[in-house]
């Protein structure tokens, strides 16, 4: 005899079904809640790369001479540069707070939620990247006192261009700090890894030969800080450019396959249980 | 055709390494039980609640919950089942009603639905008018109220709490114990808790005993207790190894040193204290009885005291 009516009564009130998409959605928007509630984040993420460039553009201002770009300042050379390191410091402390959910405690809630991991990455990815796209815009305007002057078409390019950036070092960061349990372990990847790519991407010196050169052509960061560098001087005269840049449409693809790849290594990752899980 | 249980664990070993935290373990918990998992730390249970959980996938044997595998149907398990942490999972930076509104959308909740749950589980757990605070500025025990109302959102069959009393003072512990038996009776919600106080987990319906991974006791508290043989001795001596021989030879009860003490049961032992006293003249510093405790089944069971660390002490 079956005694059914035990088990029915909660069931049949259930009305929770797992929706990937929200999850991912409800994720996102933490992310962004989080961030405007800690404004010193919002300091330094941009203000640490606006001051760089104040600073450098200053201190190699008189020194600084492109062969093959007589008319480029450094000032105008370390712009795209600092827009990307926008983008890179805030993944960075994307990454950091991904560690911090797993340390306090709130990660393992996602975890056992009925939440695909794909979802989780996409939502955390998507908040980071979001951020660390507006914070690169809010940046833009600064190319003004440089004679920047960009129609709606090429600010619409260049956002698209800084999302697949953003994308591309937020999910890099989330696969490095995925089995990372303390954010001291990310300081050493941070310092390491992430700042040398940038380094070497062309965004603070453009190496012409040598090892350094070779590097900076292997570095897929290089074709993000080209492609930038190519919109921010849409419509400038020859000799804007530093040479031997990548094409546009090589900047697109590698920035976009930079991107693609980022985000299947993070899911990949995700899927797999961490040590801290079992902490 | 019988119901499936709310937990069916068959066979389930587990390990770190070389080191086995759960030894070819088996139970089986019904619905709309009040369950204890109780044992020190290293006993197994915080594996055992990983893996109910579904934080952990089984290395060997099945899981069942309310009749789906762990393994294999994970996502429906975990749409049927409220987990609370021992060390929380709320957002601090979030408030109340958004650490809710979060919870209640990785479960599918949206709109209308998800605004009248949150409505519900705030009114249940009397968190109205803390619902716009930070979680971070709530008291321990009003986040543990939260994380409650947090699990129980998507109205879950079986609500899964890993210590749930840690850090929490008596008062507040009651009046969780309280929440936990209405969920049980009313909501006909199955609650399995993880702790390593014994005391705490007389109160369920049933307790398992874990001690180094392997199950040691499973059934109610009081039969339990009535597995020992009469009430619980404890004397204080200067030579507990000779008096645990003597008085094991002369009262035909196993003696053992537990602790520095002797530790016996005996029937009625409230009548032969004085006996006991006058047979072994200024040897008895302090003598002991008291009914049977969870800690003295466990005594029986593992042969050493529960320390709440594991297995330190030996029998004698």
């Amino acid at each position: 005899m079956s005694t059914a009516g035990h088990v029915s009564h909660r069931v049949a009130s259930s009305s929770a079904q797992p929706a990937p998409w929200l999850a991912a959605g409800t994720l996102c928007w933490r992310e962004l809640v989080r961030f405007v509630r800690q404004p010193n984040r919002v300091a330094a993420a941009i203000g640490q790369p606006a001051l760089f460039w104040i600073l450098f553009g200053a201190g190699f201002g008189p020194t600084f001479a492109m062969p093959g770009a007589e008319g480029l300042t450094y000032r105008e050379f370390f712009f795209p540069g600092t827009l990307v390191l926008v983008v890179l410091f805030t993944s960075i402390f994307t990454s950091i707070s991904l560690i911090e959910d797993r340390r306090e405690g709130f990660l393992q809630g996602v975890l056992v939620a009925p939440v695909p991991r794909w979802a989780l990455v996409t939502g955390k990815v998507a908040g980071g990247a979001l951020l660390a796209l507006l914070q690169a815009l809010v940046l833009v305007p600064a190319g003004w006192m440089f004679g920047l002057r960009l129609d709606a078409a090429t600010v619409a390019s260049l956002a698209l261009m800084l999302l697949l950036l953003s994308v591309a070092l937020t999910a890099m960061g989330f696969a490095f700090a995925w089995r990372l349990d303390s954010s001291q372990g990310f300081h050493a990847v941070m310092s390491l890894l992430l700042f040398p790519l940038w380094m070497l991407s062309g965004a603070f010196f453009a190496a012409q030969s040598g090892p350094l050169a070779w590097f900076q052509r292997v570095n897929p960061l290089s074709y993000g800080v080209a492609g930038v560098r190519r919109l921010l001087t849409t419509g400038m005269p020859e000799g804007s450019l530093p040479p031997g840049l990548p094409s546009s449409v090589t900047c697109w693809l590698v920035t976009g396959a930079f991107a693609a790849i980022m985000m299947v290594v993070a899911v990949r990752l995700a899927r797999r249980a961490t040590r801290g899980d079992l902490l | 055709m019988t119901d499936p249980g709310a937990i069916e664990i068959q066979g389930v070993s587990h390990r770190y390494g070389p080191r086995l935290a759960l030894a070819d373990l088996s139970l089986t918990v019904a619905i709309g039980e009040r369950f204890a998992l109780v044992g020190p730390n290293g006993s197994g249970k915080s594996t055992l609640f990983r893996l109910l959980s579904t934080l952990v996938p089984p290395q060997s044997g099945t899981i069942k919950v309310l009749g789906h595998d762990v393994a294999r149907e994970t996502p429906v398990v975990r749409l049927q089942i409220g987990v609370v942490f021992q060390t929380g999972s709320l957002d601090r930076q979030l408030s109340v009603r958004e650490n809710l509104q979060h919870q209640g959308r990785l479960y599918g909740l949206r709109g209308a639905t998800l605004a009248a749950r949150i409505d519900e589980e705030l009114e249940r757990f009397a968190l109205g008018d803390r619902a716009g605070d930070r979680a971070a500025t709530l008291s321990g025990g009003l986040r543990r109220r939260v994380e409650l109302a947090k699990a129980l959102l998507h109205r879950p069959r079986l609500l899964l709490l890993d210590e749930p009393s840690t850090g929490l003072d008596p008062a507040v512990r009651a009046e969780l114990w309280e929440r936990l038996d209405e969920l049980a009776r009313a909501d006909g919600v199955t609650v399995v808790l993880t702790s390593h106080l014994l005391d705490e987990a007389a109160r369920a319906d049933r307790v398992a005993v874990l001690d180094a991974g392997r199950l040691v006791a499973l059934d109610a508290p009081d039969a339990l207790r009535r597995t020992i043989g009469g009430d619980s001795v404890t004397i204080e001596t200067d030579d507990p190894q000779t008096l645990a021989h003597e008085l094991s030879a002369r009262l035909a009860v196993d003696a053992r040193v537990i602790d520095g003490r002797v530790r016996f049961e005996l029937p009625d032992a409230h009548q032969a204290i004085a006996r006991i006293v006058e047979a072994l003249p200024g040897r008895v510093r302090a003598i002991t009885v008291a009914q049977p405790t969870l800690e003295d089944v466990f005594i029986a069971r593992t042969g050493h005291r529960y320390d709440g660390i594991g297995g330190a002490s030996e029998a004698a």
